[in-house]
């Protein structure tokens, strides 16, 4: 038999919640989040969306109403800042000037000035306004809920650290359910309401960041001590 | 006799073969255009079939473009649509190559993000991999141009008409000049059509 990726995964998302699921490199953080989109179909189990299983919903429906960020690569490189915003509005034939509103109002929302970055191409951007559209892409057909793959992870220390605090007042505003994938531990506890822990393929933690920084699972001690250097490089 | 002296005195004649020239090469490649892009598109979705799909065309490329026309006689008979089918059996190889190839050099990730907003395959294909793949599969039509220009001068052989009217004619006369007459336009043809169609694969290839 093979051995399965993921197993005993299970968790809730409530409106206004976010999931940081943290885990290393190959812990399956995100095969555990392409589960929710159905880019990857579990073998056993489900995923339930307002108590609706994704398996009956066409995946491209059940896409278009999840909000997805993804490294930089995933802007459209031969989309304009405008076109890849508003691409899901498009898909799911908005007019052009409903697009055109809701885009300038997501840009004003991610902190980019709209005159200023429609017509730009991603090439000609900076990671950091790279990510804020992949953040207001993922918004633009209003999602009930987000997924977001270590969205800030290519971002240089203090870009990152920028846009996190942003990320973290947006949370707030918004209201909908996130599952955030990081392996930054500093990230999860600043970002996430519950972290859930994974380690080889398994959910070994599910808490809050006050319960994360307590519990004894050796995988998150693991992770407290390398968000903490502790004394002795403290100086 | 001066080339230009035969030119001059042969006007109407030359303007014919040149339009029959470029009316063999634009028909056969853009059917092979039609047939190859959308067939470059389904190997991409049927990675199975591309291994005998590329070896067969592969295999059309290595035979001599003589031997080509040889082979179609008997099936096709003499004339213009022989040469045409010939024309389109070569230009196929590198339009369907350089499809497959352009849509399968799409970043993964690209296309991940493509799926991930919900976009069905359609329009995947059509939003994302084919702007993307422009400037590559052009350059299989380009490619595909260029040689037409030079295997449809053979097509005077089986009475296709065309530039290679003079050159067959100049070799059987030992006539350098006729040779020449027909020999300089279309290398003339190949490059405006290289140089043409370079400029435009420039311009949809975009930028990173």
């Amino acid at each position: 038999m093979v051995s399965p990726l993921v197993q005993d995964v299970s968790f809730t998302v409530g409106a206004g919640e976010t999931v940081v699921i943290l885990g290393r490199s190959g812990s399956g953080k995100t095969t555990t989040l392409k589960l929710i989109n159905r880019l990857l179909e579990p073998t056993a189990g489900d995923v339930l969306i307002a108590g609706e299983r994704t398996a009956a919903v066409e995946p491209t429906r059940l896409r278009r109403r999840i909000g997805y960020v993804i490294q930089e690569v995933g802007l459209f490189p031969h989309f304009t800042v405008a076109e890849n915003v508003g691409l899901v509005p498009r898909l799911e034939g908005w007019l052009a000037e409903r697009i055109a509103a809701r885009v300038r109002d997501l840009l004003g929302l991610v902190g980019l000035d709209p005159d200023t970055f429609v017509a730009r191409y991603p090439h000609q951007l900076s990671g950091g306004q790279r990510q804020r559209v992949g953040v207001a892409r993922a918004l633009a057909a209003d999602p009930p809920l987000l997924l977001l793959d270590e969205p800030f992870g290519a971002l240089d220390p203090i870009t990152r650290v920028e846009l996190q605090r942003e990320f973290r007042g947006l949370e707030g505003r918004l209201g909908k359910g996130m599952v955030f994938v990081t392996h930054d531990v500093r990230e999860g506890l600043l970002l996430g309401t519950r972290i859930g822990l994974m380690h080889g393929g398994r959910l070994v933690f599910l808490g809050t960041p006050e319960e994360f920084g307590k519990a004894d699972h050796p995988e998150a001690v693991a992770f407290m001590r390398a968000a903490d250097p502790g004394p002795a490089a403290r100086g | 006799m001066s080339l230009l002296s035969f030119y001059a005195r042969n006007t109407t004649e030359v303007l014919g073969l040149i339009w029959q020239h470029l009316y063999l090469v634009a028909l056969s490649t853009g059917a092979a255009t039609i047939i190859g892009v959308p067939l470059g598109m389904l190997l991409t979705r049927r990675p199975a079939w591309r291994g005998s799909v590329l070896g067969l065309a592969n295999i059309f490329q290595t035979v001599p473009s003589l031997a080509l026309f040889g082979i179609l006689i008997p099936i096709l008979g003499i004339g213009f649509w022989t040469a045409v089918t010939a024309l389109v059996v070569y230009a196929l190889l590198p339009i369907v190559r350089n499809t497959y190839t352009g849509i399968a050099g799409v970043d993964p990730a690209v296309r991940e993000a493509g799926r991930g907003m919900g976009m069905t395959d359609g329009e995947l294909l059509r939003l994302v991999e084919l702007p993307l793949a422009a400037s590559v599969i052009l350059a299989g039509i380009r490619v595909a141009t260029v040689v037409s220009v030079g295997v449809a001068t053979i097509g005077a052989a089986i009475g296709a008409g065309g530039l290679g009217v003079y050159i067959f004619r100049g070799v059987a006369v030992v006539d350098d000049t006729l040779i020449l007459a027909g020999a300089i336009p279309a290398a003339l043809m190949a490059l405006a059509a290289d140089g043409a169609l370079g400029l435009l694969e420039r311009r949809l290839a975009w930028h990173r």
